[in-house]
């Protein structure tokens, strides 16, 4: 709520101006189909559809890797869950610029494909892989796992073994035994998963900043460059506002329907 | 229809324990369930009673011999293949279910049509008595309407055989009386063979037509509740089953019906009933229950008595439990308190001197194992 000052200050006054800019209006525009720029609410939608790409992605690799640990003897799960937590260790940042190294040009990845294709004499050109909407998907898979497979874990785990034999003994083949049993007790762990997930992603700027480059502008980009190069923190909070809210409508609607902190007690 | 529900053939079952050792859970067990029956495991616990159970519900398989069902060898058959259910100890609700659901859960697995499955979950729970509770979770039920839906939802399948895996255990003692009552007469009414897995010989005793007695993976003796507690075959079951007086002893002769049996604790021979295995000059160990030997002030008929001293006496209402020294054995003695009297006179004091009427056909021999 208020202005741009010339000097990059503030002037502090209501004005919905900065809601009309993202809406791709302007405010003195007299004619909205004609002076319509689609730049930020593309952003927006970018923004909602890798969010939720990454989040469904997340959890199809997250539930199998749960499932399998929490199916796995005693004595490995524990070396199992260190694994998913190891790369949490190294810093965030440098995470993402590993997956640089392997999608660059001249990249890890590159480097093997085309070790491949010379040894069957196939002709090679490097892929351009590096700032693509994929690799930013990629990378935003890649940090966004183990927030997904932790908690889908813990309420795996918590399941009563008795369930899958009561099951069992009823009729119920694995098949029938994970749809109607397993599944729907799992799914506070798949909602709270999909929680740690889905809004860190709606917000985060560096995986796209690094793997995206100018490629893929999300709206937690938008907000930096307004705060530290356009200089615009008006601009800036409204956008973080707009995020908020996008945020805790899709929040809200999801946990309505699937239901979170709807106690399940299993055993 | 073959002549047995279940039956188990030299069934063992080994386990590697956490420790690496192996254990027998279950140890060359032979066991023969009739049709219709309401048939008891019991056994002090770690004896391999759910162990043998979940063999016949097919969550194990044996290491060695045969379950049959019906006539027919299980082998490696999955549960979900087998004609029994199971009621488990837990009860395994599904949580995420209500009543109705879990009921009809079964079912639906059987792919029975809506309707029928709509009418059958209604009588199945009209018999457990929760009608009007169909839409609620399990989470909203006391512990003993959630064991109504377990068993519910595990007759509703109609199954040839009903597993019960200490179903009553996790109930209050009135309700657990109640449920023993209802169990019974469910089981009369719906005509399943119901296999009952329990460690409280009154349960046993009470609900079942015969029991099986284990002990370390291996069956003691089956019989009826009478031939188990009034004939027990050896001295485990004699002693497992109620309480008994062991007075160990040798064969002098056997006169037919009758044992003449030298017990040097007694230092006399004294006559005991001949179950027709033992031979003279045999070891053997006598058994009389506590309410069969007789406390008396002045013998009528003299066979087996013995002077007696009152040492401890316990008066509990319906009985007074006398401990008295039978010149050099110390035998348990509950003596039935017929009258209504608070004369002292009329009860057993500490120090009394009296006889004890040892009655010969209520003296077992048994084998000294
Ligand atoms: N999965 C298993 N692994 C190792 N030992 C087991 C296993 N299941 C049961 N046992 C052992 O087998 C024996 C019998 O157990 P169980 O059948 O549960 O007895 P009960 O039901 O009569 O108490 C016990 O000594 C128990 O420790
Ligand atoms: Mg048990």
């Amino acid at each position: 709520m208020g202005r741009r000052a010339p000097d990059g200050g503030v002037i502090f006054t209501f004005t919905l101006d900065n809601y009309i800019r993202l809406l791709g209006l302007q405010p003195d525009c007299l004619n909205p189909l004609a002076c319509f720029d689609p730049l930020y609410v593309s952003i927006l939608w970018r923004s909602l559809t890798l969010a939720f790409n990454t989040t469904l992605i997340v959890i199809l690799m997250a539930y199998p890797l749960a499932y399998f640990i929490a199916r796995a003897p005693q004595k490995r799960r524990n070396t199992y869950l260190f694994l998913v937590l190891v790369p949490l260790w190294t810093n965030f940042v440098i995470r993402v610029y590993a997956w640089m190294m392997l999608l660059r040009t001249q990249g890890a990845i590159n480097g093997v494909l085309g070790w491949l294709a010379g040894l069957f004499g196939m002709p090679f050109t490097p892929l351009e892989m590096l700032y693509t909407p994929g690799a930013v998907l990629v990378g935003m898979v890649y940090e966004f796992l183990p927030f997904m497979i932790l908690p889908i874990y813990t309420s795996l785990e918590k399941i009563d073994p008795s369930l899958y034999e009561a099951a069992a003994d009823l009729g119920a083949n694995a098949l029938k035994t994970f749809w109607r049993v397993t599944l729907p007790l799992s799914m506070p762990g798949v909602v709270a998963g999909t929680i740690l997930v889905f809004i860190p992603v709606m917000g985060t700027f560096v995986v796209s900043d690094l793997l995206g480059g100018k490629q893929v502008i999300l709206v937690g980009n938008l907000i930096q460059r307004q705060f530290l190069d356009a200089r615009d923190p008006t601009f800036g909070s409204a956008a973080s506002l707009v995020l908020m809210v996008l945020t805790l409508i899709v929040t809200v609607f999801y946990t309505r329907k699937f239901g979170f902190g709807k106690e399940i007690v299993v055993g | 229809m073959s002549e047995y529900a279940v039956e188990l053939r030299n069934v063992v079952k080994t386990f590697v324990t956490p420790e690496g050792s192996t254990i027998n859970a279950v140890d060359h067990v032979d066991m023969q369930i009739r049709h219709g029956e309401f048939f008891s495991m019991l056994g002090s616990s770690g004896c391999g009673k759910t162990t043998s159970l979940r063999m016949i519900a097919g969550f194990e398989w044996p290491t060695r011999g045969e379950v049959f069902i019906d006539g027919e060898p299980q082998g490696h058959r999955p549960p979900f293949q087998r004609k029994v259910n199971t009621v488990f100890q837990s009860y395994a609700l599904f949580q995420h279910m209500t009543v109705f659901e879990n009921v009809a859960f079964g079912l639906q697995m059987d792919k029975v049509p809506a309707e029928e499955i709509k009418r059958r979950v209604g009588e199945a729970l009209a018999m457990v008595k929760l009608t009007g509770l169909e839409k609620r979770y399990p989470r909203q039920l006391s512990g003993g309407q959630q064991q109504r839906v377990a068993l519910a939802r595990a007759l509703v399948k109609r199954p040839k055989v009903l597993l019960l895996d200490e179903p009553l255990g996790a109930l209050d003692l009135k309700l657990r009386k109640e449920m023993q009552l209802e169990l019974k007469t469910l089981q009369r009414e719906v005509g399943i063979t119901f296999v009952f897995v329990t460690h409280d010989q009154e349960e046993a005793l009470s609900m079942s037509d015969r029991i099986a007695v284990m002990s370390h993976g291996k069956v003691m003796q089956i019989g009826t509740p009478v031939e188990i507690y009034e004939r027990p075959r050896n001295k485990f079951v004699a002693d497992f089953i109620g309480e008994t007086n062991l007075l160990d002893g040798t064969v002098r002769a056997v006169q037919d019906k009758w044992l003449m049996v030298f017990v040097p604790a007694l230092q006399a021979e004294v006559r005991a009933l001949n179950n027709g295995e033992f031979r003279a000059g045999q070891q053997v160990s006598l058994s009389i229950r506590p309410e069969k030997i007789r406390l008396v002030e002045k013998p009528s008929e003299c066979v087996n008595c013995f002077p007696a001293q009152v040492r401890q006496v316990a008066y509990i209402g319906a009985d007074t439990r006398v401990i008295a020294q039978v010149i050099q054995s110390t035998l348990r003695v509950w003596e039935q308190n017929m009258v209504s009297t608070l004369d002292p006179d009329a009860y057993f004091q500490q120090n009394e001197q009296a006889w004890a009427v040892l009655p010969p056909e209520n003296l077992l021999a048994l084998p000294v194992d």
